[in-house]
């Protein structure tokens, strides 16, 4: 059976997959990358059952297309916002079937091979199957808002979390060597601990850490697809579980960069929480000049003047925002600006947003050309020269306290430089610190307007006047 | 064993070029490139295809179905969310109702 012509469609179709990754480097071709990629699935599909053929082709056409019209009815109905808690889901259905799957293959003796490789990844595969369903399952419920978001911390939860891994390996061992008939006892209690142990792991994170949690589920996702590929012998489902955990780990990488968190910090849930004011580390005690604003006191009329004479503008936008739903009025204000000739362009920090990226998507969504999104490292040092920051509900990606003060949760976070820029506007609910507790210096800057209130209200206030 | 040899480096060699083109990506895209890869992780259905390439039990037929629901659920839904996301990128200021 195993013959160079299986090799090659094989190697083909792993590279029109891989393709399909390269034309993702730039907005235009990756509509395109995600067609490729989705043909090269169809190849995998066809090719398998070319080559294996089918029993009962009545029962898997039917779960195909059950399960498929319901991705495809939730895929279309869902809004952008509600991204990150449906990749979530996914991921969780993902390793689901790939903790179904592997059970399967275990109790049949692995494809009839029973080779001990084999059999430790269908046993690797079910455990991180089974974890990343349960953790997804919490990620998924925590974005959507169906639970809470906070950190859930038990007591000894680290003991705990070490406890449960444990338990995994020793029952993971002990299935390894246990009889045919005591095999599926030991595999549904393997399943039992795995459960637990995606939950308590999951549990505990929340709030600005999701990116890297759902990040770190995607590989994991991937990881467990590899694994049951290994048991099956089947190079597609190596390939295409290795690729996934090769992007899942680069994700994770990039939030943590960004957060300048460690993994094992994010994941063992290590946010102190400090609230003493930094204000003397940065020495900002300037002098204020634009305390006595003489409409309420609440800076409207100093916010209208300064986006009057700005010549160049950037806009900051939060997740705030994004809760808010203000980024049409965000997006209404930047074109309003750039009919009054000014230039806008809009900082987006890597993690503003619930998922790596998810910023980018919601203001694209609003109508934003993609090139006016400029990321961190760009836009940071033409943050002297700008005369406006428009900050809509951002607060730890503009915290100067993250590089002028050690020892507080965001010491070391990279952030927009906004308190550079000649003057700062904050849309911002309220005066409140942001998920990390580090209270803000920038608001209390001499050269800072903050508009506390709906967000939606104030930039509709200042469209208005404009 | 060679047969196995032949997996390990199947997996080694797609995650080492996987990382190599995966890096290039930009931050701009990284949520459909989440979702995409979401979607590719449904590959876990090709498992539940070959399971059913042989006589099954009537608990393998309901859990195989149970995988094969799942695994589509991901798979279909994650190329579709994809595409819409990634529709909505766009160059220059498209035609823009300022009533709405």
């Amino acid at each position: 059976m195993e013959t160079g012509l299986t090799l090659g469609t094989d190697f083909l179709i792993i590279l029109l997959l891989l393709l399909g990754f390269f034309q993702f480097r730039n907005p235009t071709g990756a509509r395109r990358g995600n067609f490729t990629a989705a043909f090269a699935f169809l190849c995998a599909f066809g090719l398998v059952i070319g080559r294996h053929g089918s029993v009962e082709p009545g029962l898997v056409l039917g779960a195909i297309l059950l399960g498929g019209a319901l991705g495809w009815a939730v895929a279309a109905r869902i809004q952008m916002i509600q991204i990150p808690a449906m990749v979530a889901f996914q991921h969780g259905a993902g390793g689901i079937a790939a903790c179904l799957i592997a059970f399967l293959e275990l109790t049949r003796g692995i494809g009839g091979t029973g080779t001990t490789l084999g059999e430790v990844s269908g046993l690797l595969g079910l455990i991180i199957g089974t974890a990343t369903f349960s953790g997804s399952m919490i990620a998924g419920g925590k974005l959507a808002g169906l639970m809470k978001q906070q950190p859930v911390v038990l007591r000894f939860h680290s003991q705990l979390l070490a406890g449960c891994s444990l338990a995994v390996l020793l029952v993971g061992g002990i299935a390894g060597q246990a009889e045919p008939h005591a095999l599926v006892a030991c595999l549904l209690i393997l399943i039992g601990v795995s459960v637990l142990l995606g939950l308590l792991f999951s549990i505990r994170i929340g709030g600005a850490d999701m990116p890297v949690l759902i990040s770190f589920l995607n590989a994991t996702a991937g990881l467990a697809a590899a694994f049951c590929g290994i048991a099956l012998q089947n190079r597609l489902l190596i390939a295409c579980g290795a690729t996934v955990a090769a992007s899942g780990s680069i994700l994770t990488h990039v939030m943590c960069a960004a957060m300048n968190r460690g993994l094992t910090k994010v994941f063992m849930g290590s946010v102190s929480k400090q609230r003493t004011g930094p204000r003397e580390v940065l020495n900002i005690k300037e002098k204020p000049i634009l305390s006595d604003t003489g409409d309420g006191g609440d800076g409207f009329e100093y916010a209208l003047s300064a986006a009057r004479i700005a010549e160049k503008i950037v806009i900051i936008p939060g997740y705030g925002m994004a809760l808010a739903q203000a980024q049409f009025q965000v997006v209404r204000l930047a074109r309003r600006l750039e009919e009054l000739g000014k230039s806008v362009k809009f900082a987006i920090h890597p993690v503003a947003g619930r998922m790596p990226g998810h910023m980018n998507v919601l203001l694209a969504e609003a109508e934003v050309d993609y090139e006016k999104l400029v990321e961190m490292e760009e836009i940071n040092p033409e943050f002297p020269g700008t005369d406006l920051v428009l900050v809509v509900g951002a607060c730890d990606v503009v915290n100067p306290a993250a590089i002028a003060q050690e020892g507080t949760p965001i010491s070391g976070m990279p952030i927009l430089m906004a308190h550079e820029a000649k003057v700062v506007v904050v849309c911002n609910m309220d005066e409140k610190p942001g998920y990390s507790g580090v209270n803000n210096p920038l608001y209390e800057m001499a050269r800072t307007i903050t508009l506390f209130g709906d967000a939606k209200e104030s930039l509709n206030r200042l469209l208005a006047a404009l | 064993m060679g047969d196995l040899l032949v997996m390990i480096s199947v997996f080694v060699l797609t995650f080492a070029f996987g990382y190599a083109v995966i890096s290039r990506v930009p931050p701009l895209l990284h949520t459909p490139l989440m979702s995409m890869t979401n979607a590719i992780s449904a590959v876990i259905i090709l498992g539940g295809l070959l399971l059913f390439s042989s006589e099954t039990t009537g608990v393998e037929k309901l859990l195989g179905f149970a995988a094969l629901v799942a695994a589509a659920f991901n798979l279909f839904g994650g190329f579709m969310i994809t595409d819409r996301m990634l529709k909505l990128f766009k160059k220059g200021n498209a035609p823009f109702d300022l009533r709405r």
